[in-house]
């Protein structure tokens, strides 16, 4: 944040944030419209197909947050002993990521239970891709449950670190353990190098949906970042008034 | 004599608090030394950042050489901290209890018996489990915890807290032995009439730095 | 005079943790005298949750079996740091000369020896009250020694990183539950592969847990001492 910001600092917004906002807001207009309107119906699904369009993508953001999240820990870890900031910039990203990625997370969820009782005929299947994801949120839960503790910034902030690490290797023991259990979801519809099985206006509405809520998380994401600057800034400030106070204090009382 | 303990113009903070504020002092191996000071002068804050459980955030410290911002658990094994609290595993047995603190720094057995009786904990206690015991007793364990590690940095917060008369004189005279055999001692009372017979200096802490020094080194 | 602060090996000081854990315990009985009586009348309640279907009971002990291990486990795990955090114990752990490896491990070891009881407990808890015949005795055992490693090694991880910090009691078990479902899952399957309940990969299973375990304690091991500090 530019000096001017730091002084001015009652909101998050910049004039690149106001842009990516409306960006924001006009990409998911057209998403809407993309998917509930212009995009077929599904052969098979019906309009339920149309669940789509927010489910998959919300799970990209889901785990790419995740995994946002557990590289910024490690990048902050690293960086502790720098004497500038130590590393702080990397432990509110993973702090803003973990909160956009458990909102997702929840999306992720609610939609599939809901698509699956369209499609399925039940809100819940025990299959590898669900199962992992629940855990995720629950995971993510006592991730942001751990950075509010009350304790040294400093400590809380590398315990929640620690935390996000193992967990970064957790979840995928849980996919891995859960996939072998069963199996039952549908196949990713997305890959890289693979034949889609969803083609033509589907699949150009999925990406594009894909990209709307990508922005949508971005935005999120920076003025999450910014709240929890704001914050620090907050602490900061407060922290040298105490201490030129009680310097000032001559006969030693507080 | 090299300097036991070398803080210029620290500054510590605990959660958002500051609550060392500059302090300055410089304590020579061998002295004994009392803090006065009120409630909240950081006289515990103090005896936590020279053992290395509150972290500097700026100025200098160094405690038995080693430098306290780069590596701040590097001093502990050579550190006997006795805070308000006794430390002491509740179901185990005053000996048991006793004994693991001195394996854990690699004393031998024998000593366990050797500072049980030189603190004053009768035989007749050490095996009866901790939480059985008055609050008086349960400080002389945590106290006989430290001597048999022998340590050579002594920090001690209210040592004398629930002790009665004659246990209070004992611990001084301990602490007058540990003095003359090379330890440098740091207590905290805010006992009265003062406790500074044994102390060569007295210093007075107030707003997390020192107000009064009775004898700079 | 110099103390004589020569540094044990990280054998000797393990089982010098682990023996005082043990010792606590033994003194406390609240290991055998309250967690392993709660953890049966667990089985028990199930019981009455499934009707009494002796068919289901059959059926599903392997996985009720670890169910109540998980409770009785987490009720364990939190006993083992609140004996740390009690009178500012943990102070006295951070100033100690044992090193943080060896007090991750020793922690980890009495656990083991502590879960490894209630399992004995349990066990027969099933075999009496679920009325289940085991096919497999090898794989039944590697499975709960597998499984009881895991359960140790990840409770004191996680257990020392909610330790200190005041909502602990309600903090720790939703921070190691997701951790140990995998161990939950991996271990009632291979329970019920020796227990004749299905022809799966009971030793798969049981290989995983061993995975989880070798995995958690490795890390333990590089990040138990900067988990130690003052919260």
């Amino acid at each position: 944040m530019t000096s001017t910001t730091r002084s001015n600092a009652k909101m998050t917004a910049t004039p690149a944030t106001r842009v990516l906002g409306v960006l924001a807001i006009a990409a998911t207009a057209l998403m809407a419209v993309l998917g509930l309107f212009i995009s077929p119906a599904d052969v098979i699904q019906g309009e339920a197909v149309r669940m789509l369009y927010l489910h998959v993508p919300s799970i990209w953001i889901a785990y790419g947050a995740f995994v946002l999240t557990s590289v910024s820990s490690i990048l902050f870890l690293r960086a502790r002993k720098r004497r500038e900031d130590q590393g702080r910039h990397y432990d509110r990203l993973a702090g803003s990521a973990a909160e956009v990625g458990v909102v997702f997370t929840g999306i992720t969820l609610i939609t599939g239970m809901l698509w699956g009782k369209v499609t399925w005929g039940t809100y819940w299947q025990w299959d590898a891709r669900l199962t992992t994801t629940i855990l995720l949120f629950v995971t993510y839960l006592g991730y942001l449950a751990l950075r509010r503790l009350p304790a040294d910034p400093m400590v809380r902030s590398q315990r929640a670190a620690v935390m996000a690490l193992i967990s970064f290797i957790n979840v995928p023991i849980v996919h891995y353990s859960v996939d072998w259990w069963r199996t039952l979801h549908q196949k990713a519809s997305l890959s890289v190098g693979r034949r889609p099985e969803i083609t033509g206006e589907m699949y150009w509405t999925l990406l594009y949906s894909t990209l709307a809520v990508t922005i949508v998380a971005t935005w999120l994401m920076i003025h999450r970042y910014r709240v929890i600057r704001l914050e620090e800034l907050r602490d900061e400030e407060a922290l040298a008034a105490l201490i030129s106070s009680r310097l000032k204090n001559d006969d030693g009382s507080n | 004599m090299s300097a036991v303990v070398e803080f210029e113009k620290v500054v510590a903070v605990a959660g958002s608090f500051p609550v060392l504020t500059g302090l300055d002092l410089r304590v020579a191996q061998g002295e004994v030394i009392l803090l006065r000071g009120e409630n909240g002068a950081g006289k515990t804050s103090f005896l936590r950042s020279c053992a290395g459980l509150i972290s500097v955030s700026s100025g200098d410290a160094h405690v038995l050489g080693f430098d306290m911002r780069v590596d701040r658990r590097a001093p502990r094994r050579y550190i006997g901290l006795l805070g308000h609290e006794n430390n002491l595993y509740r179901d185990l047995w005053v000996r048991e209890h006793v004994e693991f603190r001195a394996a854990a720094v690699g004393a031998a057995e024998s000593d366990t018996d050797a500072a049980l009786l030189r603190v004053g904990v009768p035989k007749q206690l050490w095996s009866v489990p901790i939480g059985s015991l008055s609050a008086g007793q349960r400080r002389k364990v945590a106290i006989a915890s430290l001597v048999v590690g022998r340590p050579r940095l002594w920090l001690l917060d209210e040592p004398h807290a629930s002790l009665d008369s004659e246990s209070r004189e004992n611990l001084d005279v301990i602490l007058a032995e540990a003095s003359q055999l090379g330890a440098t001692i740091i207590f905290a009372s805010h006992e009265s009439p003062p406790t500074n017979g044994i102390a060569s200096r007295v210093i007075t802490m107030g707003g997390g730095r020192v107000l009064e020094d009775s004898g700079a080194s | 005079m110099e103390a004589a602060y020569w540094r044990t090996p990280v054998l000797a000081e393990t089982l010098l943790v682990a023996r005082k854990d043990l010792r606590v315990e033994w003194r406390a009985k609240v290991a055998l005298g309250q967690v392993a009586p709660l953890a049966l009348l667990i089985l028990v309640v199930l019981a009455f949750a499934l009707d009494a279907n002796s068919s289901l009971l059959e059926l599903g002990a392997g996985g009720l079996y670890w169910v109540a291990v998980l409770y009785g486990g987490t009720l364990l795990i939190q006993r083992s740091f609140d004996v740390e955090t009690d009178d500012g114990n943990m102070d006295a752990f951070r100033m100690s000369a044992i090193g943080a490896p060896s007090l991750f491990l020793g922690k980890s070891l009495a656990l083991f020896v502590q879960i490894g009881l209630l399992e004995l407990v349990l066990g027969s808890g099933i075999a009496l009250l679920y009325n289940v015949r085991v096919t497999d005795w090898v794989l039944l055992f590697v499975a709960a020694v597998a499984g009881t490693v895991a359960f140790s090694v990840c409770g004191v991880l996680w257990g020392v990183m909610s330790a200190g910090l005041r909502v602990r009691a309600t903090l720790l078990p939703l921070l190691l539950v997701p951790v140990l479902a995998p161990i939950l899952l991996a271990g009632s399957r291979a329970f019920e592969t020796a227990l004749g309940v299905r022809a799966d990969a009971g030793w798969t299973w049981a290989s995983l847990m061993f995975v989880i375990a070798a995995i958690h304690t490795a890390i333990g091991l590089g990040a138990f001492g900067f988990l130690l500090e003052e919260g």
